[in-house]
């Protein structure tokens, strides 16, 4: 008997977008929990306004803009499903990619100057909130880019067309590692 | 049956049996405990002297493993998995992929977690809630790469059970039968879901920290060392804020059981559906606003432990009300005791007493006094225990037809009850006792404490009792081997109960149902007026004059 179920739905919603959004809330209270502790702990020591001054200001300002183009260019990608221009689909997934991955380099290149200048994550209680979040934050970028690659993959070899509203999918969880970014810029950076 | 199946009903099945494995690995290490209180420092019969460190790692696995490896898989992922989709009237879960996955990575976690005893320095010892920083650095304890293996084993349980939590909530949000509203659901899953949703929103900030300890570990940082400026508080805060949720995870699942049960053999609709429903969301919400109850003697400001003394106080409210609705329906009921009505009943029994003192220790002023005591460690095996082992055993005892496709004995099955009911209370009745008089937790020779050696006797006793509740549990093994192979053939609605998973066959094929239910009434309409029989299941159509004067 078949048991294929997603094609069922009580809600009229898709499942596939159900679970990611309920995915998305327990990601929400990771970061909510790690940046909440951030605070509490910032507000509750003195001291902490050196720190800030050895980060790379427009380095972070730089890698803003690439993550947000990289937004603009995952709904591009959408876009494309809905048009049903393949060719759109594709070029939007391959610069999405791109940009995660310039973000990346931006971003190891930044941790590499402040290795050097001595900052480890043992440096302190602001490095260790530094790299705790911005490393976790990475680590999900690296996964976005992970997932757009089959994206795109599957697209070059035409067999996402059944599968095309998973870009709507993997967009959601791009705009969020997306506003994760916001949030830590000014936290880290700004302050 | 495939071993790397996507059928939910084998899911369930995979979580049982490991489920069982720790529970008796769990169980071998309270016996330890208990053997290493009672008589110091002597040879534990079977296994030979128990060294301090060694106690230490004791303590902390038992909590570990009966929490997270034997509760949550039982309660949550076993029921939730096997009673989701047959009572929703679904063919599977929405994703059996995930599924799947997640049963895999749970296994991993048992994997990573058994081989913790085996590397240099034995398992983690910094106690199950792991506070910092005796857990935060390698030579506090002696221990660094059990320590290690635990996080990793934790961080993978919370991945599969986060993948389990979106399972169960997209399958009731999304599959359910024609006609089967949210307010037709019966009470099981509405207390999956709720629980579904406190995991996955308590367990982010926990994995956050989890990770931050490991950090704190491999890495160097100082989140939770002082020196390095950091706030070893802040663990406690992180953990209870999960901790405390954790609490109602697996408590609810627990009490769907006993409410699922307890309208069968009662043959009475359950008294006050909505309610209960009502009651169980506010317990969730406010299960939120409560964790700092753990904490009224850690160091953290003092003016807050009156509003959480007052929110914890206050949770009571919705579980009492679901207590009198349990109560009232138990009211003036033809009430049949077979196994799993008696361990229904007795759950909620030795709920009440744990319920009652619960109270106690979310009272500031009286946790002082009793605070990382024996009577918080009876307090919470009159919760966890009655949940996680009297309504577990409920569940197994009730579903098993539905599972197996055979009965279970009923002599042996009463026989497991009266002696699990009466040694639980001989163990923990006593406990509390032990510690008003001021017995801490944790110690491993209270021998060494003068003022402890009056209560000794009661601990002999104690221990005695534990180990005949352990010796009680082995009419439960003979009876779920000998009935899964010889056991009576059970037929479709063996109890002549309502929710949808009696009329698919026992056990259910793969896809569940011949044809997807159809469902028209409310989950416990017994004894009904309508019909001869004294049940009405949710998917008997409407007789045609009943309908008509619809």
């Amino acid at each position: 008997m078949a048991t294929r179920t997603e094609t069922l739905t009580s809600t009229g919603i898709p499942s596939g977008k159900v679970g990611v959004w309920w995915f998305l809330a327990s990601e929400i209270t990771v970061f909510g929990g790690l940046i909440a502790c951030y605070i509490v702990v910032r507000l509750g020591s003195g001291g902490w306004g050196e720190a800030t001054t050895h980060l790379n200001f427009s380095l972070a300002l730089a890698n803003t803009f690439v993550l947000l183009t990289s937004s603009l260019t995952m709904v591009l990608a959408f876009a494309g499903v809905q048009d049903g221009s393949p060719k759109g689909l594709r070029i939007s997934l391959l610069l999405t990619i791109l940009l995660g991955l310039i973000f990346l380099a931006i971003k190891a290149f930044e941790y590499a100057g402040e290795i050097r200048e001595g900052f480890t994550p043992a440096a302190g209680i602001f490095w260790s909130f530094y790299y705790g979040m911005t490393g976790l934050h990475a680590l999900h970028v690296l996964a976005g880019v992970a997932v757009n690659s089959i994206l795109l993959i599957e697209a070059l070899g035409d067999i996402l067309r059944p599968n095309e509203h998973r870009v709507e999918l993997a967009g959601l969880y791009w705009h969020f590692v997306d506003i994760v970014w916001i949030f830590l810029f000014p936290l880290l950076y700004l302050t | 049956m495939k071993i790397f199946s996507t059928d939910h009903k084998t899911i369930a099945k995979q979580y049982l049996t490991l489920g069982l494995f720790w529970a008796i690995v769990g169980g071998l290490t309270s016996y330890l405990i208990r053997w290493q209180v009672a008589y110091p420092d002597t040879e534990a019969p079977g296994w030979g002297f128990i060294a301090p460190d060694f106690y230490n790692m004791l303590v902390t696995m038992h909590g570990t493993i009966m929490v997270f490896f034997v509760a949550m898989p039982i309660l949550l992922a076993t029921f939730g998995n096997f009673l989701i989709p047959l009572m929703i009237g679904a063919r599977d879960m929405a994703f059996p992929r995930l599924n799947r996955l997640s049963v895999w990575v749970f296994a991993l976690a048992s994997l990573v977690l058994l081989l913790s005893f085996f590397v240099p320095g034995g398992a983690a010892s910094a106690g199950w809630t792991g506070y910092p920083p005796l857990s935060a650095n390698a030579t506090y304890t002696g221990v660094n790469w059990g320590l290690n293996l635990w996080l990793v084993a934790l961080a993978l349980e919370f991945v599969s059970f986060l993948m389990g939590g979106i399972n169960f909530l997209t399958t009731t949000i999304n599959l359910r039968a024609p006609g089967m509203t949210f307010f037709r659901l019966p009470l099981i899953v509405w207390m999956q879901i709720t629980a579904a949703v406190l995991f996955m929103l308590s367990v982010g900030p926990l994995i956050a920290g989890a990770v931050m300890l490991l950090l704190d570990r491999v890495a160097g940082t100082t989140f939770y060392l002082p020196e390095g400026g950091g706030e070893p508080l802040l663990w406690q805060h992180l953990f209870w804020f999960f901790g405390h949720p954790e609490v109602y995870v697996i408590f609810l699942p627990g009490l769907g059981i006993v409410l699922e049960i307890m309208p069968v053999f009662s043959r009475k609709p359950i008294f006050g559906y909505r309610p209960i429903i009502y009651s169980t969301i506010a317990a969730g919400m406010l299960s939120f606003v409560v964790w700092a109850h753990h904490q009224f003697l850690s160091g953290m400001d003092p003016r807050l432990a009156m509003p959480f003394s007052i929110t914890t106080i206050l949770i009571s409210v919705p579980f009492a009300l679901i207590v009198f609705a349990m109560i009232a329906t138990l009211w003036r009921a033809s009430i049949s005791f077979s196994t799993p009505m008696l361990f229904a009943i007795g759950t909620l029994s030795i709920f009440i007493i744990g319920g009652l003192t619960g109270i106690f220790n979310g009272s500031a002023p009286v946790d002082i006094y009793i605070h990382g005591t024996y009577f918080v460690v009876a307090h919470f095996h009159f919760t966890l225990f009655s949940a996680t082992f009297f309504a577990g055993f409920a569940g197994i005892t009730y579903w098993f037809p539905k599972m197996f496709g055979r009965m279970m004995n009923e002599t042996l099955g009463k026989i497991h009850f009266w002696l699990t009911l009466i040694f639980f209370n001989a163990v923990f009745i006593p406990m509390h006792f032990v510690g008003l008089g001021g017995m801490m937790r944790r110690i491993a020779n209270p021998m060494q404490y003068e003022f402890l050696q009056p209560l000794q006797p009661t601990n002999v006793f104690i221990t005695l009792a534990a180990v005949l509740l352990i010796v009680g549990q082995i009419p439960f093994v003979v009876n779920f081997f000998w009935s899964l192979f010889r056991g009576r053939v059970a037929e479709r609605n063996p109890w002549q109960a309502n929710t949808l998973e009696w009329s698919a066959g026992s056990p259910p094929p793969h896809g569940n149902f011949e044809r997807v239910p159809v469902v028209y009434r409310s989950p416990y309409e017994y004894s009904s007026p309508e019909v001869v029989e004294d049940w009405l299941p949710q998917d008997r159509p409407p007789e045609p004059s009943t309908a008509a004067r619809q």
